[in-house]
């Protein structure tokens, strides 16, 4: 078991021509990823990545044609927002939108929809999802990961390879790591990936790692409190970063309230999740939570 | 991306909006003219003369002056032209004053407070009004909340105008100011949706005497991610307003903010940054900034990073943490190789690189001859750069 992706998914690549589709794609495949199909306009009935992935026009073709039941998108931030529709009203079910900087306006409507659908949206601005030894729908180093029980939830692409990176010294294994993105809206929340995480049988600790700017953190702490049976850390990146100032990622941005780190790891504390105060700890504090269950 | 007050106007006057209209100046020489011109076009004695820069709060700076005749807006001209305002927005060192508005004067009846922003929690835009206008609005939303009225808009609906009405009864208007009120609010949302705001604030939007709505003040922030579809208000940007070491870095793809210590820090990925600069704290140093090199790390960005880092003279040593996820770490050592040699090695600089081609990347680093601090994990790399600013 795992949460969203494995073995089975049939994966789409939407934009798989482009110079990012074309790369991760290669990746994908050579991890083992089940990749069946691509998706570039004006280039259906081509066939890519050697001759491995045939390519469609559109994604209800490709959903058609090989079965495909999950999409990753590559395309431009112009068209991203379009992409993700697309894929939804195909009746894809799980979608991860890798793209970085697509406008906010345009996330809100297609959050709207992927709701109305049904449909689980990954970001954008995200490094995707990997279920180790299975499924690689991202662009995270798949060689750091190893085969075992922890679930990761983070909102920062490198931040969740140093996780996984500490959990594997330490001797900790992960069942699925998910980088949900730090724009100000995307389509999983901590929450979301919680709720997965502690129905899933395989996953038996959880590291949540977020940072300053927004409410989601403070939501999913206050979920696991009466939810969550497993043992969590937590982490708050941003503890020194000035209030009003945005800190790369679209949505981390202290504006006041409850949206600083000091306040969220307070709340995260008080939920009973173990907090890391050092980025360092995070491997460690999980090694002693899982021996302490 | 932030504008002006006269800019916001500008854009909102395009919309239909009634604003209190007047004429920028940027030249202490054109001071005179450009309040003639004001009195004479708006048929006027009195006068505003208001600082434009970015912060708010520039009324209680002093940047934000009523005159009532040429004489003393000529004064208050001179005096706000060039003046450091410093606000809570500012922080002490202030901003030096470069452009000046000139409007008209209206007789407030009423001030009221209007704006549109985000809701992340809920993923939908909310629609603020509130009677207690012309003060902070935290401030009303705190003590008073009772005060504010808000409407959630759907994303795929838009705002309807029994919202809209919703709000105009909110501020307990006259007949016709509540008609005219309700068309500012859905021409005010308009605007919203068609620049891709991240807020448009109205503060205050008064009831004049005479019984009129007006748009007094005009605050505008644009989502960066949809300039591309806006060069007419990309084009606004003003510079001047930015640090120039952030628009740099910008130009170059690296995402840079300056901050007050004397660590420098160049990272890739924004969490894993902040958390650099969070550890750096934990060891008893002070991070000088907050650098994201990005996705694609070349050598290039690698050594661009590096010199604007070291332009900050505050910087007593330098912090390099890379986890090569596409990024390749032989390529990142391979940039701090050529920095080094350009650049020379005013500083200690502490490496830790993990990830695809770690190992490479240390043979690089190590043949290369160059002093650098090698670095195992970031708790090794943050004591490792502390200890090193210290005893510079």
């Amino acid at each position: 078991m795992s949460i969203l992706v494995n073995k089975d998914s049939k994966v789409v690549i939407q934009g798989i021509t482009g110079s990012e589709g074309q790369f991760h794609g290669g990746q994908m495949l050579e991890y083992g990823t089940n990749v069946v199909a691509g998706v570039t306009p004006g280039k259906g009935g081509q066939s890519t990545l050697n001759n491995r992935v045939p390519v469609f026009n559109t994604v209800e073709e490709a959903v058609n044609e090989t079965g495909a039941n999950t999409s990753i998108i590559f395309v431009p931030p112009a068209f991203a927002a379009e992409a993700v529709m697309e894929a939804s009203f195909a009746g894809i079910k799980v979608v991860v939108c890798i793209t970085e900087g697509v406008p906010v306006h345009d996330m809100i409507k297609v959050k709207k929809v992927v709701d109305q659908n049904g449909t689980k949206l990954i970001g954008p601005n995200c490094p995707g999802i990997i279920t180790v030894d299975e499924c690689k729908l991202g662009i995270m180093p798949g060689f750091i990961t190893k085969k075992g029980s922890i679930g990761v939830i983070s909102k920062s692409g490198t931040l969740t390879y140093e996780a996984i990176d500490q959990l594997v010294n330490v001797g900790l294994g992960q069942t699925t790591a998910i980088g949900i993105g730090g724009d100000p809206i995307i389509g999983t929340t901590m929450k979301d990936c919680l709720e997965l995480f502690e129905a899933d049988p395989e996953t038996e600790g959880i590291v949540m790692i977020g940072e300053i700017g927004g409410q989601m953190e403070i939501e999913a702490a206050r979920w696991a409190k009466d939810h969550v049976s497993k043992p969590m850390v937590g982490f708050i990146a941003g503890q020194t970063a000035p209030p009003g100032r945005r800190m790369g990622h679209a949505g981390a941005i202290v504006s006041g309230g409850d949206d600083t780190a000091e306040a969220k790891m307070r709340i995260l504390k008080e939920s009973g999740i173990e907090v890391a105060e050092s980025v360092a700890d995070i491997g460690d504090l999980m090694k002693a939570a899982m021996e302490n269950k | 991306m932030k504008v002006h007050e006269y800019q916001g106007k500008q854009i909102f006057a395009k919309a239909g909006m009634p604003v209190q209209d007047g004429y920028i100046f940027d030249k202490i020489e054109d001071a005179e003219s450009t309040i003639k011109r004001v009195q004479k076009d708006f048929n006027t004695e009195d006068v505003v003369v208001k600082a434009q820069i970015h912060a708010g709060g520039r009324g209680k700076g002093g940047g934000v002056k009523y005159s009532p005749n040429f004489d003393k807006a000529l004064e208050n001209a001179k005096n706000i032209l060039g003046m450091n305002l410093v606000t809570h927005q500012t922080g002490e060192k202030g901003q030096l004053v470069r452009k000046v508005y000139v409007t008209e004067a209206f007789d407030i009846a009423e001030e009221y407070y209007a704006a549109i922003t985000l809701d992340r929690g809920k993923g939908m835009d909310v629609f603020m009004v509130s009677s207690e206008g012309g003060v902070e609005i935290e401030k009303v939303a705190a003590e008073t909340p009772e005060k504010i009225v808000k409407v959630w808009i759907d994303p795929l609906l838009g705002m309807k105008s029994f919202q809209a009405r919703k709000l105009a009864y909110g501020l307990g208007l006259p007949k016709d100011a509540f008609k005219s009120a309700v068309k500012i609010f859905m021409q005010m949302y308009q605007t919203y949706q068609n620049i891709d705001a991240t807020i448009v604030e109205v503060n205050p939007l008064i009831l004049t005497t005479d019984g009129r709505v007006v748009v007094l003040d005009a605050k505008v922030n644009l989502d960066d991610n949809a300039l591309f579809r806006h060069p007419d208000i990309a084009e606004m940007r003003d510079l001047n307003e930015e640090d120039p070491n952030e628009v740099e870095a910008a130009e170059f793809n690296l995402n840079y903010i300056k901050l007050d210590g004397n660590v420098g820090c160049m990272v890739n990925g924004a969490g894993l940054a902040m958390a650099t600069m969070d550890i750096i704290k934990l060891a008893g140093g002070d991070p000088a900034n907050f650098l994201d090199v990005g996705g694609t790390a070349s050598a290039e960005t690698v050594k661009n990073g590096f010199r604007i880092i070291l332009s900050d003279d505050n910087v007593k040593a330098v912090l390099i943490n890379i986890f090569g996820g596409i990024v390749r770490c032989d390529r990142v050592a391979n940039g701090v190789v050529q920095a080094v040699k350009e650049l020379g090695l005013k500083v200690p600089v502490v490496v830790r690189l993990e990830g695809t081609n770690a190992k490479e990347a240390q043979t690089i680093l190590a043949e290369s001859g160059v002093s650098i601090i090698p670095a195992v994990g970031m708790k090794d790399a943050a004591e490792k750069v502390v200890k090193a600013a210290l005893s510079a």
